[in-house]
């Protein structure tokens, strides 16, 4: 370009920007673009620091346990395991599912206590937890979640956040304050029901022998198409003795008496469990994982899990998995339960920040673990 | 830089995808950026968030070539040459985030060991082997990617604007869908 040309449209420029017009439209770029900026970051949350986010949910697991490098913000303390499914293949009239088709598939799995301390002593009143990953061909994964309580406490996000903080130590004082718990009950006649429920199923004395129950409804679709609401538990094999009463005395309850029990059980002989899905009937809640439904429902016996092989975090790989409840294959769909969503990425902050930390040994340690 | 034998507009199929792909990287800018805030709405995004990412990668590949192998239209006169490597640059920065984006996503699933789910029971394998810290180094890039693609995406449509609006230069016409013949607006008004 010569100089000439180039004065030309300095010239053309000048007159442009003199104009009213020209001024105006500049105005309205600048608008258009910061409204584009501004809904980017409204839709990002920047504008309500103070509203219940993934992240804000694992920051109260962090303020009440601290942060525990390398470990799950919850259900930190725990033990991986592997095994298989059997299919009987009476899963499959209500999922089309591969897992359901009659035949063997592998399976990872973890054990673990609630809470986001990954050295605490085990008791027998600390919820207790069954993660198992189905691994499908072609690389389809069904991932679950369960615990050993029937219902959950709450039904929606913002009360878990609530209930929390309610049921947790205070970080300042170590101590839970009563207060809160009864303050919140009060608010909330729906958990104080489902501590009733829960209370009614009382724990059992270990791992081995405990049945886990996935909590949240699910939808169920089978080859034609049909959709089923569906709750999932694992009943255990093993005959359930009573719980323990508590001891603060170590030789009497080690403070992982819970974890030696179970692997000395799995190095003795393999523990096995039944899938039992629970078929929901048009009308039963699938939005509140704290309502039990009618104990009439249908129950399908889908199969036996078996775990055979027990390892620690140290050396699994199986602490690298993010237990994510709606990791699903085709035939599962999440129902319209608000937690589910939530879970899923509450879940996955709390992989996000664990997996690049320096990972911290677990108390479960390989030589716990072959002992 | 002469523009005698420059076509006046980007090959048709060029100019389809620019648009296509607008349309979409906007909606995908803004389901990532909600989805990571919500709770209610993270699954069904992501859920879209995955099939997405991947045909704007397959998009991007076609307009890549498509690029490589017709004739871009010359700048409009009003564009200096300083201006000229900036705009290159930009259109450079753009296609490469456009490939790297999805490629991160894609490789910051595997390395953090979950199935890469499309739709039903569609899955991607693994582009990269199960890696804790590897996924948490590719988490944080795709974040910072998907944030300078916003920046970038705000820089071109003002650049585009303050051309077609206040300089009146016709370097929107590049990139219309329909059919423009001569280059340059001025006459237009």
């Amino acid at each position: 370009m010569n100089t000439r040309e180039s004065n030309q449209l300095t010239e053309l420029t000048v007159t442009s920007f003199e104009s009213g017009r020209s001024l105006g439209r500049l105005a309205g770029i600048g608008a258009l673009i910061a409204v584009i900026a501004g809904l980017f970051l409204l839709a990002g949350g920047w504008f309500t620091p103070h509203a219940l986010t993934p992240k804000a949910i694992i920051n109260t697991f962090e303020r009440l346990n601290g942060v525990h490098s390398g470990f799950r913000r919850n259900h930190a303390k725990g033990v991986c395991v592997t095994g298989f499914f059997e299919s009987n293949g009476q899963g499959q009239a209500i999922s089309r599912a591969r897992v359901f088709v009659p035949g063997r598939v592998s399976i990872l799995g973890r054990f673990a206590l609630a809470g986001g301390q990954p050295y605490a002593a085990d008791t027998p009143q600390t919820i207790r937890s069954l993660a198992i990953l189905f691994k499908l061909p072609d690389g389809e994964e069904w991932r679950t979640a369960m615990v050993n309580i029937p219902i959950f406490v709450v039904n929606t996000p913002k009360e878990f956040a609530e209930f929390l903080v309610a049921s947790s130590p205070d970080p300042a004082t170590g101590k839970v304050n009563p207060a809160a718990m009864s303050a919140f009950l009060a608010q909330h006649p729906e958990t104080a029901a489902a501590l009733k429920v829960i209370g009614r199923h009382p724990f059992s004395s270990g791992f081995g022998d405990s049945p886990y129950y996935a909590l949240n409804a699910f939808r169920f679709v089978n080859a034609n198409g049909d959709s089923t609401p569906v709750r999932w538990s694992v009943v255990p094999d093993q005959t359930l003795a009573p719980n323990q009463a508590f001891s603060p005395n170590p030789a009497r309850m080690g403070k992982n008496y819970l974890f030696d029990a179970l692997i000395a059980q799995i190095h003795a002989k393999p523990l096995g469990w039944h899938l039992i899905l629970t078929v929901g009937q048009p009308g039963d809640p699938t939005a509140d994982a704290a309502l039990q439904w009618p104990p009439d429902r249908q129950q399908i016996d889908a199969g036996t899990v078996t775990f055979n092989s027990i390892e620690s975090e140290d050396t699994s790989p199986i602490r690298d998995i993010n237990f994510d409840p709606l990791v699903l294959p085709d035939g599962i769909r999440p129902s319209d339960d608000p937690l589910l969503s939530a879970r899923s990425a509450a879940y996955s902050v709390s992989f996000t920040r664990r997996e690049g930390e320096r990972k911290e040994p677990s108390a479960i340690s390989t030589s716990e673990v072959q002992k | 830089m002469s523009n005698t034998k420059s076509p006046a507009q980007f090959a048709l199929l060029s100019r389809i995808l620019h648009w296509l792909m607008a349309a979409l990287l906007v909606a995908m800018l803004f389901i990532g950026v909600s989805m990571v805030s919500s709770l209610g709405d993270y699954h069904g995004l992501l859920a879209i968030h995955r099939p997405l990412g991947i045909l704007i990668l397959i998009l991007a590949a076609i307009r890549l070539a498509t690029r490589m192998f017709t004739r871009a239209p010359a700048l409009p006169r009003s564009i200096l040459q300083p201006e000229q490597y900036v705009a290159k640059a930009s259109e450079v920065l753009l296609y490469t985030l456009f490939i790297a984006l999805p490629l991160v996503g894609w490789g910051m699933l595997s390395a953090g060991h979950y199935p890469i789910v499309m739709f039903g029971a569609v899955h991607l394998p693994p582009i990269l082997p199960a890696k804790p810290a590897l996924y948490a180094t590719l988490r944080e890039t795709h974040t910072i990617l998907a944030y300078l693609l916003f920046l970038a995406f705000l820089a071109h449509l003002s650049a585009v604007l303050f051309h077609t609006l206040i300089l009146r230069d016709g370097l929107l016409n590049r990139m219309v869908p329909w059919p423009v013949r001569a280059a340059g607006g001025e006459s237009r008004g």
